[in-house]
């Protein structure tokens, strides 16, 4: 085995161990918030990498499936009055499957586009289920917003630890998915529609399939996600679940990091997540993050265009080259 | 006895007639040159039989069954594969994963397990050595030679085992040396049971290569039989070789 392939394996060990006991060596409640949100955010840019990263159909409205997960956990919690605790979590797969449906439903429509006209539909398919959550008022309480269980047994430092938790492990859910997807010949489909579709048409790839395959798959884990979010923030509003600076943050994460790739994703998050926190915290909600947002957009367009993971890559294969040669 | 059947099939493009009730049929076991000056239809023809347009009338017939309205997916899961004019392949792949790629018959497992396709890996070097490309086989394809191209789209289109390939230009934009080992791989590969049909332009490369040729003109086929005969009718000599 390469000195490289063991330095990986003993990293990504450490992380997986540093994840798992975060909230016993760092318990206070605003590390356990930025965690909670960091691990959210690997959780939806792995997800949204499944579908945008592997095929190149860059779908901007993901976070429906984001709203549609918490509001699925919600009315679920509430119509059958579940016990504040560790009960709705059961609940949690359920709002995965509303959301693969909702985005079968999405993608049968949507997929009949590409390109640009793709990413239009998926924004306009967002803000239809925006505008449903704030009109069946008697359903979804409108722009009232709907109220979650409160469970407040979990106080003081434990409050954040069962979120963190279930994050955690969609998280892990995504990035397995995600693995087994890239390493599969149904993965190999999917890059091979990124680069010319109508070619990877001519050697059987049934790429409408795939790609609703591809779609529903990504937003499951998204649904799922939105779903703990909800149960964490107790109350969600139609415009802060369906928000599309949600399927924003998802792309920008995945393309700082690197599309298409299974590192990328979490290492976006791992940057922009939490240096967005620190805006928040410092900056109220004047959304100046936006601009910093904006900025590092522009940076990576410029000089990372293929995202930081695959120039890394590229820099490494470029200097064993150069090592080998005379 | 025909693999493939083609009957009078047409396809307009707004007012321009491409295909003007074409009928021709391919021997199975056989090469056929598909020939015509440019526009003749020859590139669309391919395109209708392979599914990426439909037919305004006519039928495609593949060994006696109709295959029009297929997707091109499904055709070439009846095992009809095709290269284009221009070499395209998967650039952000590996040589290799181009190799991979390829869906014939492939259940939901298939699709999802890694260890399920170890032996078309194995095919797939073997036909990578067969073209003479295995040394790239981890490079992305995208850093190979035009030629390298041509060869791997050939490779690729062979891995799921079709019956039938229709190859738009093989001999288009290669030097001669790729092309005496191009003419060579599909003469090898038709020994082994496989049916090419071939549209060409380089006319030494058909003739030497194709056991029969069907002239295209505006949309119809003019003339169809053995090189030599098609290569001496007056019809052919008038619309397309004479010129």
């Amino acid at each position: 085995m390469s000195r490289l392939r063991v330095l990986k394996r003993v990293g990504l060990l450490a992380a997986i161990v540093i994840a798992l006991i975060l909230p016993l060596i760092a318990p206070d409640p605003s590390t356990t918030n930025l965690a909670v949100f960091t691990v959210m955010y690997i959780g939806l840019a792995t997800s949204w990498n499944i579908m945008g990263g592997y095929t190149g159909y860059i779908s901007l409205g993901h976070a429906a499936f984001f709203g549609f997960g918490a509001y699925s956990l919600g009315l679920l919690s509430n119509h059958l009055n579940v016990a504040p605790g560790y009960a709705p979590f059961l609940l949690v797969p359920v709002a995965g499957v509303i959301s693969g449906l909702v985005a079968v439903l999405i993608g049968w429509i949507a997929l009949r586009t590409r390109a640009a006209t793709f990413v239009i539909v998926t924004i306009a398919f967002m803000f239809m289920g925006q505008l449903l959550a704030e009109n069946l008022v008697k359903l979804t309480g409108g722009g009232a917003g709907l109220g979650f269980p409160y469970p407040q047994q979990w106080g003081g430092d434990f409050y954040n630890t069962p979120f963190y938790y279930a994050m955690l492990a969609l998280a892990f859910l995504a990035l397995a998915t995600s693995w087994t997807i890239r390493r599969s010949k149904f993965g190999l489909g999917l890059l091979a529609i990124r680069d010319d579709e109508d070619k990877a048409l001519a050697v059987g790839v049934p790429t409408r399939r795939f790609k609703l395959a591809a779609f529903t798959i990504s937003a499951i884990p998204v649904g799922m996600i939105g779903a703990v979010y909800g149960y964490y923030v107790t109350y969600v509003y139609p415009q802060f679940v369906f928000d599309p600076l949600i399927g924003i943050s998802m792309v920008l994460m995945v393309f700082l990091g690197g599309l298409g790739t299974l590192a990328g994703p979490v290492l976006g998050a791992l940057l922009l997540e939490p240096a967005q926190l620190q805006f928040a915290y410092r900056f109220g909600a004047s959304r100046l993050y936006l601009v910093f947002y904006a900025a590092v957009f522009l940076l990576v367009m410029l000089f990372l265009p293929r995202g930081v993971v695959p120039s890394v890559q590229e820099l490494l294969q470029r200097r064993r080259q150069e090592l080998a040669s005379p | 006895m025909s693999l493939l059947e083609v009957s009078h099939l047409s396809k307009r493009f707004g007012g321009v007639v491409a295909v003007d009730g074409c009928s021709l049929s391919v021997a199975e076991q056989s090469i056929t040159g598909l020939i015509g000056p440019n526009g003749s239809g020859k590139t669309t023809v391919f395109n209708l039989v392979t599914g990426f347009i439909p037919p305004d009338s006519g039928e495609v017939r593949y060994k006696s069954q109709a295959i029009g309205g297929m997707g091109p997916d499904r055709i070439y899961a009846r095992g009809i594969g095709r290269t284009f004019q221009l070499a395209r392949i998967f650039p952000r792949l590996t040589t290799l994963e181009n190799m991979l790629v390829p869906v014939r018959r492939a259940g939901l497992r298939a699709l999802l397990s890694h260890g399920q396709w170890g032996h078309e890996r194995d095919r797939a070097m073997q036909m990578l050595e067969f073209m003479e490309i295995s040394h790239v086989a981890r490079t992305l394809a995208g850093a190979l030679s035009y030629g390298q191209r041509k060869l791997l789209e050939l490779a690729a289109v062979m891995m799921a085992r079709p019956d039938l390939v229709l190859l738009d230009e093989p001999a288009g934009g290669v030097n001669p040396a790729l092309l005496e080992k191009i003419g060579g791989h599909i003469h090898e590969l038709n020994r082994q049971g496989v049916t090419f049909l071939i549209v060409e332009h380089n006319m030494g490369f058909v003739m030497n290569l194709c056991h029969q040729v069907v002239v295209l003109h505006q949309g119809r086929a003019i003339a169809s039989g053995d090189p030599k005969t098609v290569r001496q009718n007056p019809a052919v000599l008038d619309a397309y070789l004479g010129a």
